[in-house]
């Protein structure tokens, strides 16, 4: 404390605004890279005073490993397995969109009995997603007990894309114009056995967290973010939702067959982090009604479009993009007619979504920083790409 | 042009599609959005065989100019009240356009940021989903700024594109749509495009003593570990 802020033991408020002079308090901290609550390496500046946040920087970049130039020095078949490795807890919804936007690109449409597996495969991803989503905020917030029920229940699904494709994580699981590997037996009846599994389950998580009072105060009017700002700030996904907009590409834009299946769009209303969590538990729901659809009405035929073996779209460019379980995923495409993609841009949901970090925490206490970043559902893979 | 249109046609999309449709009669955008989205949920005919037969000449003139595979798609103009209304006010600075089924305006860098604006404040394209920019060096105006804009209103996508040379700078977005501040600072990361006006353009992914910008087409790959690995990390990288 310096003389001139603090001339006498009664002075510490600023005379003209009443609030306290910020220079004795003020403190610049670095959290992360290396922290556990960070979700990986993202370095966020804090700017305290004492334990209320004035502003925050976020640092990316750890990640980089430059796969946008990496797909210009790849054939487009040779790119699809990379797209796995952004978002790698959601690498099923990566490669559904990187597939669609080369099938935009080269005119072809995957066959309904492809768009019905992929469907079921790329909404057990998002359940997985959001498993894995809320073990480790509500591990950062300091519920431990829902980490081990949501990572059991996980694999489940995990077995289930291993015996389909004999990958876990980065699955690898479409091809451009369809599916290489034909449902394995008793996929079905696997599938079934998850969807009568997992709902006694989110009750289960439920019951540990919705109404309990330490959840409820670490959560509720926490991390705010209006609808409007939201826009503004480009976040979607369940962030936008929670906020009340109701928006969802697979409803507003439908892809894949999307538009067979009757879901509903959860939303929320206060844009906090309790709204946040709300949305993800009935998305969840809505993704098992979902597959219970697809499931039981499987077509039969084809799972591969005519696609020549090599793909050499013609000129031109295309967006495409997807409702992933983080937000709008999209992939802007230039093709030059040759078989390696002229330039391929990644929308990652992460990283547009972090930018609202700032606005969401300033004025929140350092430990609701843990809790917001939690709640926006960053990985640092799609982030840094 | 007129050729330009006929040519999909005989290129034989497995359905058909929308092109040749949207281009002669000009159809309002909304609806080819949702046209195009509705289009993939539907079950796929199997594809090149049941093809439509192609009117006589257009397929002639499709199979010289690409001997190799069927037809390529090619843009094809496009035509709304909006673009109409902008047309007028703009004449030769704006250019519409459609390739398969999503429209994109080729704008003139002097109308930046005004367009922008008007995209956002008239035309309730509030969401700017994506800014991004594509560099071909053999080009007198070398790079394509794109911005992926997305109305929540009217549901309906659009790119809006411009050409700037190298060294050129472009007005930044940010006062626009405030989700441009980090999509620019990408851009100047990867591209070395200036953004004037841009409150903290400063390389985002790359570390601030990075040389060059990595995804112009004459940055080599291996550059990387001469520019960085060996300078910085003294250690020979194994590329």
């Amino acid at each position: 404390m310096t003389d001139k802020a603090m001339p006498n033991a009664v002075s510490h408020l600023d005379p003209e605004t009443h609030k306290p002079y910020l220079d004795s308090n003020e403190l610049i901290i670095n959290m992360g890279p290396q922290h556990p609550a960070t979700h990986g390496v993202l370095r966020v500046i804090l700017k305290l005073d004492g334990e209320k946040v004035l502003g925050t920087e976020c640092v990316i970049g750890y990640l980089h490993r430059g796969v946008e130039k990496i797909a210009e020095n790849r054939t487009y078949t040779m790119f699809n397995p990379y797209v796995d490795r952004m978002d790698y807890v959601a690498a099923i919804s990566n490669g559904l969109g990187y597939c669609l936007a080369v099938e935009k690109l080269l005119n072809v449409e995957a066959p309904p009995r492809a768009n019905y597996i992929r469907v079921i495969l790329t909404e057990l991803n998002r359940i997985a997603s959001h498993l894995l989503w809320l073990g480790t905020h509500a591990l950062d917030i300091g519920a431990m007990t829902p980490l081990f029920y949501t990572f059991r229940d996980r694999e489940e699904i995990l077995k289930i894309f291993e015996k389909y494709c004999g990958a876990r994580l980065t699955t690898h699981a479409f091809r451009i114009g369809g599916l290489q590997y034909e449902t394995y037996a008793g996929f079905e009846k696997d599938v079934k056995n998850f969807l009568a599994l997992l709902p006694p389950k989110i009750d289960e998580y439920e019951a540990l967290l919705t109404g309990n009072r330490i959840w409820i105060e670490r959560t509720k009017n926490v991390g705010v973010i209006s609808g409007k700002d939201c826009i503004a700030l480009g976040v979607t996904g369940p962030l936008l939702r929670a906020s009340g907009v109701k928006w969802d590409l697979r409803k507003a834009q439908p892809y894949s067959g999307y538009s067979d299946f009757d879901f509903e769009i959860p939303i929320g209303q206060n844009g906090d982090t309790y709204d946040r969590y709300i949305v993800r538990m009935l998305e969840m729901r809505q993704s098992l009604r979902i597959i219970e659809q697809a499931v039981n009405g499987i077509p039969e035929g084809a799972i591969m479009a005519k696609v020549p073996k090599v793909i050499k779209p013609p000129v031109g460019e295309i967006y495409q993009s997807i409702e992933a379980p983080k937000g709008e995923l999209g992939y802007f495409i230039v093709s030059d007619g040759s078989t390696q993609p002229y330039r391929v841009r990644v929308r990652p949901p992460s990283f547009v979504n972090l930018q609202a970090l700032d606005l969401m925490v300033e004025g929140m206490l350092v430990a609701d920083v843990v809790a917001v970043i939690g709640t926006i559902d960053i990985v640092l893979g799609e982030v840094d790409r | 042009m007129a050729e330009d249109v006929q040519k999909p046609a005989s290129s034989a999309s497995p359905k058909g599609e929308d092109k040749p449709t949207t281009g002669k009669t000009g159809t309002p955008t909304p609806e080819a959005e949702v046209k195009s989205g509705t289009a993939a949920a539907k079950p796929a005919a199997p594809a090149a065989p049941t093809a439509p037969k192609p009117v006589a000449g257009a397929a002639g003139a499709a199979k010289a100019a690409a001997p190799a595979k069927p037809a390529a798609p090619v843009p094809i103009p496009w035509s709304s009240p909006m673009v109409e209304k902008y047309k007028r006010q703009y004449g030769s600075g704006l250019e519409a356009l459609s390739y398969l089924g999503q429209n994109y305006l080729n704008v003139d860098r002097t109308l930046l940021p005004d367009f922008l604006r008007l995209m956002r404040n008239e035309e309730e394209f509030d969401y700017c989903v994506d800014i991004t920019a594509v560099h071909y060096p053999k080009r007198e105006k070398q790079f394509d700024i794109v911005w992926i804009l997305y109305s929540f209103p009217r549901n309906e996508r659009i790119r809006v594109k411009t050409q700037i040379k190298d060294g050129e700078s472009i007005p930044s977005a940010v006062s626009i749509w405030p989700t441009a501040d980090w999509l620019e600072r990408e851009v100047y990361d990867m591209f070395g495009i200036v953004f004037e006006g841009h409150p903290n353009l400063k390389r985002i992914l790359l570390p601030d003593g990075w040389q060059g910008y990595p995804l112009r087409k004459d940055y080599d790959i291996l550059k990387q570990d001469k520019q960085w690995v060996q300078i910085n990390l003294g250690i020979e990288s194994g590329q």
